[in-house]
């Protein structure tokens, strides 16, 4: 049964199987996004010594786990008002504009030894030219909304993002140095042999500076200026209700996975497992590389998102711009020009026999 | 085939947003228009394998020049009457230039004709393993490294001469020292006086 199974996948047209792939996991994704919003509720409940939402159950079982899907229906049964002086067409195309690149990006992501849908050689371009298309649904919502405050966060955004875009650039940059490829598979296959040679260890700096940069660029806490619920109500989505506020919070939600995936792929060799080719643990499953190690990695960077959220005090606008261009870029050149030395010396991954 | 439909689709987008960025009303959607002629274009660049080309122009235009673009058109307040009462007095200019281009555009092509090279035939398909961002990285920094050296030093200056030419010291202007906000300590701020309690009269 399970034969004929996969002998009916392998005789279907390539198109066809790339079409199913695309629909499994954009499924996935959504509903990841919905276990993660709970999730975050549930994490910070806890670290403010709260429960977190605990009514909602599925079939009477798992207590809090029905409330995102609960909160799903409620946005879908409620109006979508539009502001009578809105640009009504660009009003309703920024929740999609906004949408398209979280998703999109997932193309050249390398899910497992197998698994990638493109094998595009300038993925890790791709990668970064779809992350920064992104601030375009921020800004177009913003100036179509036809108010102030969703205006301010749009203007926000926009400087924010252009900041820290040139910062997770340079990151990338260094990364590029150490792989020798813009193909997301092949840096993931250069990082094998175990936790050491991820690339963590010898782009430390990059790898701190990319995550921090793609907090700022998904606009989660402590950057979330673009939204500053305290100062400008809710920014650049203060005018939406209903599902096309639920889009925005969708694409916020899966560009937080994307930038943990693309973390993990970079820093932290995407689905190698962190044994290998040490001795002993090294023949069992720890070793092997599988789809699994990544979603390990994915859910500890995620943590990370939340706890930064639970934790810091949002900050000011003058600061975001002066860490962007005054701490990170110039942490990325001085890094940069460290690997050309480490380079021309054989260190760490340059030492690998590919290198030469 | 596909690749020709393709190409006659994503061109007629082109041309379209063309002529959208400059008759539209509104600068906003000039500019949106613009940042759709830049996705339009890289795809064609992609149709022609081009794909580093392609790529880097959505990552350089789309996410980073028309951000700003569209940060400073919806900044300012433009009265659209006022601006377009002296249109047509420079529309000969425009004619003149649009007529350049279309003779320069021409000629590139007939020379390329009379050379003997075709310029209706497509790109020559690669192997699948050809990196076109390394064929390029490759020539750049051999044949042409000095050329590539000139030209950063050339947008370093430029750089410099922009931040140097906008950045004035007004007087009055309020400033917002960073390294002192954070080296105030509470004694700075705070003075806890004591005094005796109040008598009831």
């Amino acid at each position: 049964m399970l034969q004929t199974l996969i002998n009916a996948w392998g005789s279907l047209p390539e198109l066809v199987r790339d079409i199913v792939w695309i629909l499994i996991i954009t499924v996935i994704i959504i509903i990841s996004v919905a276990l993660l919003t709970l999730w975050e509720r549930k994490v910070i409940g806890w670290m403010q010594l709260r429960r977190g939402p605990n009514r909602v159950r599925i079939f009477g079982l798992l207590p809090g786990v029905g409330q995102p899907f609960a909160d799903v229906f409620k946005l879908l049964m409620k109006e979508v008002i539009i502001p009578a002086k809105s640009n009504k067409v660009l009003f309703h195309l920024a929740p999609m504009i906004t949408l398209i690149p979280a998703f999109a990006a997932w193309a050249v992501m390398p899910l497992s030894p197998d698994l990638v849908l493109s094998k595009a050689d300038a993925g890790l371009l791709y990668v970064l030219s779809l992350t920064s298309m992104g601030v375009y649904g921020v800004i177009i919502a913003g100036w179509a909304s036809n108010s102030k405050y969703a205006f301010l966060g749009a203007m926000r955004s926009a400087a924010q993002m252009v900041a820290y875009e040139i910062a997770m650039g340079f990151a990338l940059v260094g990364v590029l140095m150490a792989t020798g490829s813009m193909n997301l598979g092949k840096i993931v296959d250069s990082q094998a042999g175990g936790i050491g040679a991820w690339n963590w260890f010898w782009l430390f700096p990059l790898f701190a500076v990319y995550f921090i940069s793609g907090v700022a660029e998904t606009n989660r806490a402590p950057f979330d200026v673009a939204e500053g619920e305290s100062e400008i109500v809710a920014g650049f989505h203060v005018e939406y209700s209903g599902i096309a506020f639920a889009l925005f919070f969708l694409a916020e939600y899966a560009n937080m996975i994307l930038i943990s995936a693309l973390a993990a792929v970079f820093f932290l060799g995407g689905w190698q497992g962190p044994f290998q080719g040490y001795p002993g643990l090294g023949d069992t499953f720890l070793g092997a590389p599988s789809f699994g190690w990544l979603l390990l990695k994915v859910f500890c960077l995620i943590f990370l998102f939340l706890w930064f959220r639970a934790t810091f005090p949002r900050y000011r606008y003058d600061q975001i711009m002066r860490l962007g261009w005054k701490a990170l870029i110039p942490v990325t050149l001085v890094w940069i020009a460290l690997e050309m030395v480490m380079a021309s010396y054989h260190v760490g991954p340059w030492g690998r026999p590919w290198y030469h | 085939m596909l690749v020709q439909t393709l190409f006659f689709i994503f061109s007629t987008i082109l041309v379209l947003a063309a002529v959208a960025v400059i008759t539209a009303r509104n600068p906003v959607y000039s500019a949106l228009a613009l940042v759709m002629c830049f996705v339009t274009s890289a795809a064609i660049w992609l149709l022609i394998e081009a794909e580093f080309l392609a790529v880097v122009l959505v990552l350089v235009y789309v996410g980073a020049v028309m951000v700003l673009f569209l940060f400073v058109v919806m900044m300012l307040d433009i009265n659209l009457a006022e601006l377009r009462q002296g249109f047509t007095r420079f529309a000969w200019l425009g004619w003149i230039t649009a007529l350049a281009v279309i003779v320069e555009i021409a000629g590139v092509i007939w020379a390329r004709g009379g050379m003997g090279i075709d310029v209706a035939r497509g790109a020559v398909p690669h192997p699948a393993d050809y990196s076109n961002t390394l064929e390029l990285g490759r020539i750049l920094y051999t044949q042409y490294a000095y050329p590539l050296e000139l030209a950063a030093m050339l947008l370093l200056v430029a750089i410099v001469a922009a931040i140097t030419l906008t950045m004035r010291h007004r007087p009055g202007l309020k400033k917002q020292d960073v390294d002192a906000q954070v080296a105030v300590k509470s004694a700075d701020r705070l003075r806890i006086v004591k005094m005796e309690a109040e008598k009831r009269p």
